[in-house]
């Protein structure tokens, strides 16, 4: 069994490309929002945008925001966040501490179209759990997935709808969204394992 | 660092600020869960917890049971008659046949003080004390902490009075060790003979009536009064008792105007609660049921969890 993965502390990675600045994530943000516009029918409406937390909570934020704005007599997207924490595969051997947020889900979701938000989709794990925790509350009547940021190295059949970036990336190298929200200025970065520092 | 760097939860006394507040915070995220819908997450799946109950209980155990189940986790229930004890086997020789079964967890209750913390390490699973005689009950004292707290905003500089029989009261010495140690003051009144040696030690405030206790509390701790234990030489008769410690109006208005009113359960009403009281708008009693499903549900998380994430 392939062990669990911990992000590595942030003293070990060096920032290695820029792959969005902050025009760019806002561009790239507007253009994600048209295209769910654009793409997931009329008779789907409202949106239900929920994201995953903590990066794909903000973005869905944010994307409520510009859906309601882009699109033409567009009604505004409903907004929701789950907390995966307890639904992880890894629950007791990825995280030391455990920190569990709130999952708000103030509206129903059986019977909605629902496009669910992350900031980084990877190995497809966290959207695996994200998924089991909308069935716990319900039966959407579809489920989406839009991501800021695919890195690539799936490890379940798990393929997004709309995307930000694609990029190919290593084992050694991890994709940082950096936001607004959390006091840091809107950029995403590739950085890299240093040599030496422990795998 | 993990979060909780205990194997067992054997009682409050120890439990260092940090301990207390990761349990309660803990907790309070689990609350929402309880709300659902579907009323279950797949955290603890695989995980076997053990109730094994060796003294009567029905409140305390259904909550461990409904908190494990709501986590995924198998629960198993094991009470004092119809178990083997009744045949004679010794708790150690029960313990280690739950024990060669491979639980994660054993929820212990037993009438002896001390019990659970014969087991823990004696066996591999983690043990949570859930009553050992008069000794402590600290998933009470959490969910009592983390009621106060919700109400109350915080503990830190309450006046909490606990009041009835603290003599015979696991839930009274597990509350006084959380209380202070997260900054409350803690009064304790009843009859002297109810009282026992050592409360000052633990840093209470003792007195032998209950008016004094209840002048300007934030907090109006109620214990049950066990009526196996009237008509001996400790307190006449529950006539006498409730004429002199029982909650009524009249001294409730001692406390402070929006004092709350908490009580363990079960409820003597008419005896250590006026009904009026029990029933209204101060009592949190309710609440304090609710809480402890999710306290307990903290508990076994961090307990069932801790094992793996430190081997």
């Amino acid at each position: 069994m392939t062990p669990p993965r911990s992000p590595p502390p942030d003293s070990d990675l060096r920032e290695r490309r820029e792959l969005l600045d902050e025009p760019g994530l806002a561009r790239t943000l507007r253009r994600l929002a048209l295209e769910i516009v654009e793409r997931v029918p009329q008779a789907d409406r409202p949106l239900y945008l929920i994201g995953i937390r903590t990066g794909g909570a903000y973005l869905a934020q944010r994307l409520v925001e510009l859906v309601a704005s882009v699109g033409e007599g567009e009604p505004r997207p409903l907004l929701g966040a789950v907390d995966i924490s307890l639904y992880r595969d890894d629950v007791f051997s990825g995280l030391p501490k455990p920190e569990i947020g709130p999952t708000e889900l103030p509206e129903p979701v059986d019977g909605k179209t629902i496009v669910l938000v992350d900031d980084v989709l990877f190995t497809g794990r966290t959207v695996r759990a994200a998924m089991d925790v909308l069935a716990d509350y319900g039966r959407p009547r579809s489920v989406m997935l839009a991501a800021l940021v695919d890195r690539g190295r799936r490890e379940l059949p798990i393929q997004p709808d709309f995307v930000g970036v694609t990029v190919q990336t290593t084992a050694t190298e991890s994709v940082r969204v950096m936001l607004k929200e959390r006091g840091e200025r809107d950029r995403v970065v590739l950085r890299e394992r240093q040599a030496g520092a422990a795998p | 660092m993990t979060a909780f760097p205990h194997r067992h939860l054997l009682g409050t006394e120890g439990l260092s600020v940090a301990d207390l507040l990761t349990i309660m915070d803990l907790g309070e995220r689990f609350l929402e869960i309880n709300d659902r819908t579907i009323k279950k997450v797949p955290t603890l799946r695989g995980k076997t917890v053990v109730n094994l109950f060796l003294e009567p209980s029905t409140r305390t155990r259904t909550s461990f049971e409904i908190a494990a189940k709501r986590l995924s986790a198998d629960a198993i229930n094991i009470s004092g008659s119809g178990s083997s004890t009744v045949k004679g086997e010794t708790l150690m020789d029960t313990a280690k046949n739950v024990d060669a079964m491979s639980p994660d967890v054993v929820v212990l209750r037993h009438a002896q003080a001390g019990a659970a913390a014969m087991l823990a390490g004696r066996i591999r699973a983690g043990v949570v004390n859930a009553g050992d005689g008069a000794h402590e009950h600290p998933t009470q004292a959490l969910l009592d902490c983390s009621t106060i707290r919700a109400h109350k905003g915080r503990i830190d500089g309450l006046t909490v009075a606990i009041c009835g029989d603290i003599r015979h009261s696991r839930v009274a010495r597990s509350n006084i060790w959380a209380l202070r140690a997260l900054g409350a003051e803690v009064r304790v009144a009843g009859p002297r003979t109810l009282l026992a040696p050592g409360l000052a030690e633990m840093g209470a405030v003792v007195h032998d009536r209950i008016e004094p206790a209840l002048e300007g509390a934030d907090v109006v701790m109620m214990l049950r009064i066990q009526k196996e234990r009237m008509g001996t030489s400790l307190f006449p008769n529950t006539r006498e008792y409730s004429r002199y410690f029982g909650l009524n109006a009249r001294r409730l208005g001692l406390a402070k105007k929006d004092a709350i009113v908490m009580h363990p359960g079960p409820i003597n009403r008419g005896v250590e609660l006026d009904p009026a009281i029990a029933d209204g708008p101060r009592a949190v009693i309710l609440d304090q049921v609710a809480r402890g499903v999710a306290i307990r549900m903290a508990v076994l998380y961090l307990l069932a969890g801790g094992e793996t994430a430190d081997g």
